[in-house]
């Protein structure tokens, strides 16, 4: 059900009188803070990730963690001597996220200031402020989807992908190859579109168009004849990495216009989105009509460009922001043969 | 130039399995391109030869083999000259 207007996706937390009472390198039987706990899992229950920004023995903290049972909440978690503010840099580059999007729980007053100093765009709460965190308007997403129930799982395939391709000495195209890639696109249905919204509201990078559409306008589109709302759902051999893409055609009697094409940030390095470009011109051609698509550049979207560019779409008017992109379907590339499409 | 092919051999090396392709044989038919791939190979050319990728530029045919994106290359790195 729709509840608010969150746009924390991750939270990054220091150990030592944060998450547990003490000091770990002091006293080797600190008690973890019950209301951290409670935080901990409601948040993973709505889809916020969680991570770790600690200054502290790598080996010992890991370990405490598993020992309480809570290693398995923490992606990528940053355990150094190091910097916080470069620990929590390291988080969002690595879940490839927005600093916006990320909230950090310090006690100390020193290293939520600095962190809020290197990244203004973080949002700093205090530990003291544990019992009610849950409860903040910037926790609340608008809709908790399965997606978003098992997003951790996903991430989490995510990181064993890729420790996996960060250790294959070869070429990129090898690595794909050997994960055994099988996209699905499916016209969404009613059980769908709340996964859509969350899906157009999340994704900034890989929106071609900027624009985000409601529960209400996606229901709108799919109940529409003259539109087709199309979900892509992806699996390899690692599992499942949820429903990543999405796309809004409007079908006019001789020319469909691609209105919305996005995906998960997630799957940028899969070529979800030229396969799903490379099925619309394939059914545009079969239908024998013109394929066009809208694209608006923004500062964060230039790979969405390059995406249609080499798929071969070009450009045919561009009027104010609005740039209207065209694909003569004269030619349409092959699908790489790392990825399998299915069409349901 | 025969610098500029190995600097972009020696790139594309770390994203194409088979090195037995020539200097003007189509790396895309063979479906080679994905997205971040595509990005990539912009922004390796903007940072390796310091010049601007604009959206003109942004032609599949400027980058479908060696010699096309070393085309691309001399063109944007050659002084205009009336010819």
């Amino acid at each position: 059900m729709a509840t608010g207007t969150g746009t924390i996706k991750c939270v990054v937390w220091d150990l030592d009188n944060t998450l547990w009472s003490g000091t770990l390198l002091e006293d080797s039987e600190v008690t973890l803070k019950p209301e951290a706990v409670k935080v901990i899992r409601t948040l993973d229950e709505r889809g916020i990730l969680h991570s770790i920004a600690s200054r502290n023995d790598p080996e010992t903290a890991q370990q405490k963690l598993i020992d309480l049972g809570l290693h398995e909440y923490f992606l990528y978690p940053q355990i150094t001597w190091s910097d916080k503010a470069e620990s929590v840099r390291a988080i969002a580059r690595a879940i490839n996220i927005g600093l916006d999007s990320i909230a950090f729980v310090d006690d100390e007053p020193f290293e939520r200031d600095a962190v809020q100093f290197a990244c203004p765009e973080v949002t700093c709460i205090n530990a003291a402020d544990l019992a009610n965190m849950s409860e903040m308007p910037i926790m609340q997403p608008r809709f908790v989807t399965e997606d978003s129930r098992l997003r951790r799982r996903m991430y989490q395939n995510d990181m064993t992908r890729n420790q996996a391709e960060a250790k294959y000495m070869g070429p990129q195209e090898a690595f794909l190859e050997s994960l055994g890639m099988r996209l699905t696109l499916f016209a969404a249905g009613e059980d769908d579109l709340q996964r859509a919204e969350e899906l157009t509201v999340r994704t900034h990078q890989l929106n071609a168009t900027g624009v985000t559409y409601s529960y209400d306008e996606l229901d709108w589109f799919r109940r529409s004849d003259r539109y087709d709302l199309l979900m892509a759902r992806l699996e390899d051999r690692y599992g499942s990495y949820g429903h990543i893409g999405l796309t809004l055609v409007e079908r006019q009697e001789d020319l469909w216009i691609i209105r919305l094409l996005l995906m998960s940030c997630r799957v940028m390095s899969r070529g979800v989105g030229t396969a799903m470009l490379l099925h619309l011109m394939r059914r545009a051609e079969n239908q024998n009509v013109r394929l066009q698509a809208h694209f608006v550049p923004n500062d964060r979207n230039r790979m969405m460009n390059i995406t249609y560019r080499f798929a071969g779409f070009r450009e045919v008017e561009s009027s104010g922001e609005l740039v209207t992109l065209e694909h003569n379907l004269a030619e349409i590339p092959a699908l790489p043969n790392y990825m399998k499409l299915i069409v349901v | 130039m025969s610098d500029t092919k190995e600097r972009i051999r020696e790139f594309l090396s770390q994203h194409i399995r088979d090195n037995g392709y020539r200097d003007d044989d189509d790396l895309f038919a063979k479906g080679y391109v994905n997205s971040l791939f595509a990005m990539e190979l912009v922004l390796f050319v903007e940072k390796e030869f310091a010049l601007t990728v604009e959206n003109a530029d942004l032609d599949p045919d400027n980058f479908r083999s060696v010699d096309a994106i070393a085309g691309l290359i001399g063109r944007k790195t050659t002084p205009e000259t009336v010819e």
